[in-house]
């Protein structure tokens, strides 16, 4: 062994969360995808609190205002401040990021670990369904589940969230596999350890690291999802504020009105930027191989 | 080649029964009694009763289903509640239209999204690269439907260059169809350009450290050529199988660009069907995208295999 990798042993056996941070904190982008994210996340949770006008606060003699020293974003075409609309929707947004992916790793993760761990007929069972779910487009599954569950903020969400599931069954199968023929897998079972320990001691954290990195460019995903699905108006519904629902007036006005277009497209971008940024860099963080 | 595509085939049987299983499922979700609607204000229990047999709702849930699917093989996926034509009678009306989107939009696609990808591989690490993926990223980043918005709002309000809306057909007036599916087109286009270029680098950033171009290079070849023929040419197979994939994609995004721009093919067709409460209508498309992604999906693989001469011997 030569000296530069003796040298490099104490990194190696630091602790691994250190090293995880270490080198997600040096990862220029990521960065600025977690500052992204913490910017909307603190405006989503201080909405309540923040000195705004009520988001449904019409005002007859502020129509469409343009930008100015009252209203900073300008108004909308029923006098509503559009900056308290962003702020509020912002809410929404991150909600139904959130939730609807929380829904697809909650319902995914363990049907995959099931399908990936006792495999047979099972696993066929399971992957055959996943297939089937991932041949539908994303946005043609959700629109019809949302067509058929009725149009709101909730329905949107389950519909994002169901039509995400298959990617989380899919990757935490793979996982699994992966995992399971190694040794430590294989003393565990031998030593007798009965399967749901195995199963939630040894096989659920090691699948971890892929399926959040997975979770984090899926809420990307699923805002724009949430975006669209309102912006055809089969999310959250008037006079809610919400990014979507907002474009989807804004293209009525963009002769007369064109900043009500202009916040709630840069909103999603940037916030949508921001998960897809931190997503890529906490695959390079997670990823072991790189060091 | 016939035993592969044979096995393949084979395995997505199970998959279609399923994706039909779930579509005809989709129904039973509706809250409600949907009879109650057809049978009018006073609800007489013997027009109930004659609807109920009529659309066979007495019948097992199984047997529903038998019948549904067995219509389906035969091309029939019922009626369109709102306009009385047959589902597949307004499908094959519209499907044209964004098949036309569609090609145009790879055409975008696979034009900025290839080179783009090429050259920030070649370049690794350079302001180029940079550069190319940080536009790549926006692209991903971006709602396409705001991005046809805010084209909207330069190229036809501001400097009026394109028309915001409105379809021609191919058959009437060729110059004047391709124009006004320019802007859509450019949007959808430029989503997947940045799928497309993002796999194109990590492709051939694989091929260009293998040994035949390193060999290549060391016989004294052009750059050119060794980029051109030897990596290309390797880097290629995976791309040319996404592109079969981004299928799915292509549809999802038709729809919210079709909406923008009015055109009057099967996204619109979809989402007016979703609004009209035209339920016949939305689990024919369904169904039909996801047996059509299926489809492009074995034609993928028939591509690889056919690209790939190592997986013949198997």
């Amino acid at each position: 062994m030569t000296d530069a990798a003796l040298s490099a042993e104490p990194v190696l056996t630091a602790k691994p969360e250190n090293r995880v941070w270490k080198k997600f904190r040096n990862h220029k982008s990521a960065m600025v995808g977690g500052i992204l994210v913490a910017f909307f996340v603190l405006i989503a949770l201080a909405a309540p609190i923040l000195p705004i006008p009520d988001p449904a606060a019409t005002d007859w003699g502020a129509v469409r205002k343009a930008p100015d020293w009252a209203h900073w974003m300008g108004t909308d075409e029923i006098g509503r401040d559009v900056m308290s609309r962003m702020i509020w929707g912002a809410q929404a947004s991150l909600l139904a990021g959130v939730v609807s992916v929380s829904i697809a790793v909650v319902v995914g993760v363990p049907l995959g670990i099931i399908a990936g761990y006792f495999g047979g007929w099972t696993d066929a069972v399971i992957s055959r369904c996943t297939e089937a779910l991932l041949a539908a487009p994303f946005l043609i599954l959700a629109i019809a589940l949302a067509a058929f569950l009725g149009p709101s903020l909730t329905n949107a969400m389950i519909a994002i969230g169901i039509s995400a599931t298959p990617i989380f069954i899919r990757l935490t199968r793979g996982q699994v596999i992966n995992i399971k023929s190694e040794d430590y897998v294989d003393s565990a079972r031998a030593i007798g350890l009965p399967t749901p320990r195995i199963l939630s001691r040894y096989i659920l954290p090691n699948v971890l690291p892929p399926i959040l990195v997975q979770a984090t460019l899926t809420i990307a995903t699923a805002i724009i999802a949430e975006a669209s699905l309102s912006f055809l108006g089969l999310g959250q519904q008037p006079p809610e504020p919400s990014w979507g629902s907002m474009l989807n007036t804004a293209k009525n006005f963009l002769n007369q009105a064109p900043w009500m277009a202009l916040w709630p497209g840069i909103s999603i971008f940037l916030v949508v930027l921001g998960f897809n940024l931190l997503g890529d860099g906490l695959r390079d963080a997670l990823d072991p191989r790189e060091h | 080649m016939l035993p592969f595509l044979f096995r393949r085939i084979l395995i997505a049987l199970p998959t279609i029964i399923l994706i039909s299983i779930f579509v005809f499922g989709l129904q039973k979700l509706l809250p409600g009694d949907p009879l109650l609607v057809l049978a009018g204000e006073e609800r007489d229990p013997e027009v109930l009763e004659f609807l109920r047999e009529k659309y066979k709702l007495n019948d097992p849930i199984w047997r529903q289903y038998l019948a549904w699917i067995g219509n389906a093989l035969q091309g029939d996926l019922g009626i369109s509640l709102r306009t009385n034509q047959p589902v597949t009678a307004l499908m094959a009306q519209k499907l044209p239209v964004t098949i036309q989107l569609a090609f145009m939009s790879m055409i975008f696609a696979l034009v900025i999204g290839i080179p783009a990808g090429i050259l920030s591989a070649v370049k690794k690490g350079s302001v180029t690269d940079y550069i190319a993926n940080i536009v790549a990223l926006s692209g991903l980043s971006i709602p396409n439907f705001w991005l046809g918005i805010m084209l909207i709002l330069l190229v036809s309000v501001k400097w009026q260059l394109l028309p915001a809306s409105g379809y021609v057909p191919l058959s009437e007036d060729f110059g004047q169809s391709v124009r006004a599916m320019l802007m859509p087109s450019f949007v959808l286009g430029t989503a997947l350009a940045a799928t497309l270029m993002r796999h194109t680098r990590s492709s051939m950033l694989s091929v260009l450290s293998a040994d035949y171009v390193r060999t290549a290079r060391a016989k004294g070849l052009a750059e050119r050529v060794v980029i051109l023929k030897h990596a290309l040419r390797n880097a290629l197979t995976p791309i040319v199988t996404l592109t079969a994939l981004l299928f799915g994609e292509l549809v999802a995004g038709a729809v919210l660009t079709e909406q923008i721009f009015t055109i009057p093919g099967f996204g619109k067709l979809v989402v007016d069907a979703v609004f009209n409460r035209d339920y016949a209508v939305v689990q024919g498309i369904v169904l039909v995208t996801a047996v059509g992604f299926i489809f492009m999906n074995l034609f993928a693989d028939a591509m690889y295999y056919i690209l790939n001469p190592r997986l013949r011997g198997q």
